[in-house]
């Protein structure tokens, strides 16, 4: 998982239609201090996430596929919790 | 998954089975801003984007089981075309 900043949130309404009821945001991952670490990504919401919160996006696709229940899912990225605090 | 814009179309008639009726298109990453971000990169398309749409993209074995016959080569597929990217000012480099 990596830890990530919502900088904002993308509209879609044509998309695949396994991909509907999703918000989408775009979210720039940070390192511990909570400072940018490369480049901004879009993850699927599924917390709820606000612009301006820091977040846990999963990176990688069976975790999604399984935290979905859909093995033929083509989500890579999700957002899966809100972060309180970062003790580093 | 990142977002792209459509700058052209590919047509190849001799491929691998598993992409006939996919249609393939050229695409130009960008940043969450809309600025180009590398070079373009040929894509395959699931939701019908035409020219100068902007669209979001998938790779890795996702861009291959977002297409119909989930079994085949891909490795960057268009998941859907977005109507608005809203980035709160100062929140990225």
């Amino acid at each position: 998982m990596i830890l990530g900043k919502v900088v904002g949130n993308v509209v879609s309404t044509a998309k695949l239609p396994i991909l509907q009821g999703f918000k989408i945001m775009v979210v720039q991952p940070i390192d511990r201090e909570g400072k940018p670490k490369g480049q901004s990504l879009l993850a699927f919401d599924m917390v709820q996430a606000g612009v301006g919160d820091t977040v846990l996006v999963i990176d990688e696709g069976n975790s999604c596929r399984t935290i979905l229940g859909d093995p033929q899912a083509p989500i890579r990225m999700l957002i899966v919790g809100i972060v309180d605090e970062i003790e580093a | 998954m990142k977002i792209a814009k459509v700058v052209g179309t590919v047509v190849a008639t001799r491929k691998v089975s598993s992409f006939e009726g996919v249609k393939l298109l050229l695409i130009q990453p960008l940043d969450e801003h809309l600025r180009p971000l590398g070079s373009p990169i040929v894509a395959c398309d699931t939701v019908q984007a035409g020219l100068g749409d902007i669209v979001f993209y998938e790779g890795g074995r996702e861009a291959a089981l977002a297409l119909p016959n989930w079994f085949n080569p891909s490795d960057c597929t268009i998941l859907g075309i977005i109507d608005a990217v809203q980035v709160e000012e100062g929140a990225s480099p």
